[in-house]
């Protein structure tokens, strides 16, 4: 007996002509992720991904998991493909579910017959199963109305299919329907969420991330890496790009009003944000800002700090609490590294009273003191290059 | 430092651990290709693990003036402080629930302390002197019939202030306590010469990798009369005290490590280092030494730079290839204990670097260190505006 996942794609059955192309781009991306697993075949079939096993080296378990973090998937089961007769569709297929009917009392069968050639009707299909599971199973009855668990016999062109119950997918869009944009990542809680939401739309990631040695430290660094390689398991590989941050702190901490550090800072950030999303083909930039959560994110210092970039800058946790920001980094298995205490370069230089209404230009008055240009472009072409997957 | 690393490297952090010498790293391969059996076992192959074991703890036994009987093996310091404590006070808890130790005191011994309190047990944290001394008196005055236990370290881990031991002892015999005195020799041990019966303890624990041994394997000295009850369960090793198959390599090690120990000789050596040191530190403008100048341990010297903070400076010296720890090695990012217990300012705990010597330090070590203090002094921002 063959078992095989079944998968049913989300959203993606909204869109009209593009339908075919978004699929296409949902099987790439489940290939990329299970191929670890083991030799499979992706198949898309009338309206449904199938993965089949192609020997019995594959990792079925970590398939499963791996398709969990696909983003397109809005469900999925496990199923046994059978041979399409009804004597072999009892035989395998009953044994098959006694797992998944161990702990319940009613269910139903619910058939359907997409290769109409099959000798019997839907009806006589569940039917003839459902008497076959109450034969061997006593402890079930059929409840049509309100079963726990609901098996469903498909008849398909090659197979006959047999399941029960269903895995809730990741959501979402495929990764790169959506194209491409650019996560600034510090090492704190929000800004890996904030990569997940978007990469969850289909957008595909590129990072950047800034450090200060010897203000920050290699382990600083590390942790940036194992966050993203969480958020890769959803997203599919990420290129970082770390930028060596230590000379523009140390200008503007020596030549800036201590009330603008921060804001400073975050403009050289966003400025050379854009740059690294520009050489990344990046359509947009991404921040896990919140409105208020800190003295640099009030509505006029997001003003301050957005008008340095002409991209979009995408923020997803703009209206979410803290509590809702930390549910999800919980989920997503952030939050543990997130909250180990390391210097990141946001904290090293914090002024004690930060401005909470900056003016723009006094804001620009400030840094023009400072080399802008030469700051900027001695940053960008120190970045370093990492692949994240 | 010896071979490579000699060239790149300079290591001033051997409090939190060291380099393992040449012949641990010998002994340790020899017991893993050679001596593999489990000392247990009847036949030949075991008795050859088993013999090992008895020589190293022949060894210890010897160097602390014990009785090869009063040594036990087990996996780390902190494990042994663990079965000093808890054991001594599960033999202890009809007569009394009260401990008494100090607030600077090694995590394994703090940590235990706090889980006994949430057991019931009453603890008094004695605090040190602002220099960083004990007070023998105030740990003897807070000693009372139902205390039960006094654990003092013998050398503070960050300041590498020596505390009366020996002294809290006899004062405890002349109160005619019951009280069983454990001290916690892990800094002490193979550095400076320890005769347990000078120091008048009944458990005294210590460590391998601080002196050049390996990481994963500890010792317990526990006076051959007291009879200490045992935390792990099991196959009955270690006279029944420390269940779980002997680390016959790791135990081979340290004998390797404390075979190329001379203890009155690198004391010495490193007392002269201390001393250089010492004072082309203190002569750096801007620089404070936490670490009392008079009855400290000259493997270890604490100093807080102004302004500038650990981490960072920590990191700085880092790029020069320059090793030292901020605070202690074990409270990775948190702020000394240590130091803000004898009462120094916020400021100056936050910006104490500890440096810590091995015999493989040298006079040229500590000059380069100072240069780059003083390169960090004018190149890196201070702390705040």
């Amino acid at each position: 007996m063959k078992e095989i996942i079944l998968i049913k794609n989300g959203e993606l059955a909204l869109k009209g002509l593009n339908r075919s192309t978004f699929e296409d781009v949902l099987v790439k991306n489940l290939k990329y992720r299970i191929k670890k697993c083991g030799p499979c075949e992706i198949k898309k079939s009338q309206s449904t991904i199938m993965v089949e096993p192609k020997s019995d080296d594959f990792d079925f378990k970590a398939a499963l998991k791996a398709t969990e973090k696909v983003f397109g998937i809005a469900a999925f089961s496990r199923a046994a493909a059978l041979p399409k007769n009804m004597d072999d569709i009892k035989e395998f297929g009953v044994p098959y579910l006694a797992d998944a009917l161990k702990n319940i009392k009613t269910f139903k069968v619910e058939s359907k017959r997409s290769d109409k050639k099959f000798p019997l009707g839907s009806l006589e299909i569940s039917a003839e199963f459902g008497g076959a599971l109450l034969e061997k199973y006593h402890h079930l009855s059929v409840d049509v109305h309100n079963p726990e668990a609901v098996v469903v016999v498909e008849i398909r062109d090659n197979y006959a299919y047999v399941r029960c119950g269903q895995i809730k997918g990741a959501g979402g869009m495929p990764v790169s329907t959506g194209g491409r944009a650019e996560i600034l990542i510090s090492g704190g809680i929000d800004s890996p969420v904030a990569a997940w939401m978007m990469a969850k739309r289909g957008i595909q990631l590129a990072a950047v991330h800034f450090a200060s040695p010897p203000y920050t430290s290699a382990r600083a660094e590390q942790k940036v890496h194992r966050l993203l390689s969480k958020v890769a398991q959803y997203s599919g590989p990420i290129g970082l790009h770390t930028i060596p941050f230590t000379e523009i702190q140390e200008q503007i901490a020596e030549h800036c009003k201590e009330e603008y550090f921060t804001l400073i800072m975050r403009r050289f950030m966003m400025r050379i944000a854009e740059k690294m999303a520009i050489k990344e083909h990046c359509g947009a930039l991404i921040t896990g800002e919140s409105v208020g959560q800190v003295a640099s994110q009030t509505l006029p210092a997001l003003n301050v700090t957005n008008s340095v970039v002409e991209m979009p800058v995408l923020r997803p946790l703009i209206g979410m609490d803290k509590d809702e920001i930390i549910d999800i980094s919980r989920k997503i298995d952030t939050f543990d590294i997130s909250i180990e205490p390391f210097e990141d370069c946001c904290t090293v230089f914090t002024p004690k009273h930060p401005k909470t209404r900056p003016e723009l230009s006094k804001c620009i008055e400030a840094e023009s003191v400072l080399d802008i240009d030469s700051l900027v472009e001695r940053a960008v072409s120190g970045a370093t290059f990492m692949m994240i997957d | 430092m010896n071979g490579k690393c000699l060239q790149t490297m300079i290591y001033l952090d051997n409090s939190a651990t060291t380099k393992p010498c040449e012949r641990a790293i010998s002994a340790l391969n020899s017991a893993l290709i050679e001596n593999w059996g489990n000392p247990s076992s009847l036949y030949k192959l075991g008795l050859e693990a088993e013999n090992i074991i008895s020589s190293v703890r022949t060894e210890i036994a010897d160097m602390i003036n014990a009785r090869e009987d009063e040594i036990f093996f087990l996996g780390s310091g902190t494990e042994a402080n663990n079965l000093s404590i808890i054991g001594a006070v599960n033999l202890m808890k009809r007569r009394g629930n009260k401990i008494v130790t100090t607030s600077v005191e090694h995590p394994s011994v703090l940590n235990t302390c706090k889980y006994l309190e949430q057991q019931g047990f009453e603890v008094t944290y004695i605090k040190p002197e602002s220099d960083g001394n004990l007070s023998c008196e105030k740990v003897l005055s807070a000693v009372d019939e139902k205390t039960v236990l006094v654990s003092v370290m013998l050398v503070n881990n960050e300041t590498g202030c020596i505390f009366p031991v020996a002294k809290i002892a006899e004062g405890l015999k002349q109160k005619k306590s019951i009280a069983i005195m454990h001290t916690d020799c892990v800094q002490g041990f193979g550095k400076m010469p320890l005769d347990v019966t000078e120091l008048g303890v009944d458990l005294l624990t210590a460590s391998g990798h601080k002196i050049h041994g390996p990481k994963g394997i500890g010792f317990l000295y526990k006076k051959k009369t007291l009879q200490l009850k045992p935390i792990i369960f099991g196959g009955g090793q270690e006279k029944g005290l420390r269940s779980g198959t002997e680390a016959v390599p790791l135990i081979a090690a340290l004998g390797g490590a404390i075979d190329d120990l001379s203890v009155t000789d690198s004391f010495n050596k490193i007392k002269r280092l201390h001393a250089y040191a010492y004072n082309k530190l203190s002569a750096i403008d801007g620089i404070l030494i936490n670490s009392p100048k008079e009855n400290s341990l000259p493997f270890i010297i604490n100093i807080s730079v102004k302004g500038l903070r650990s981490e960072t400076l920590l990191h700085f010296l880092e790029s020069k290839e320059i090793y030292v720890s901020s605070g202690s090695a074990c409270s990775k990012g948190k702020g000394s204990h240590v130091l803000t217990e004898m009462g120094l300012s916020a400021d100056r705990t936050d910006s104490a670097l500890r440096i810590s010597f091995s015999k493989f330090n040298t006079d040229n070590d500590i000059d380069l260190l100072c240069e780059a203090l003083a390169v960090a002094q004018n190149s890196l921002r201070k702390k705040g505006y």
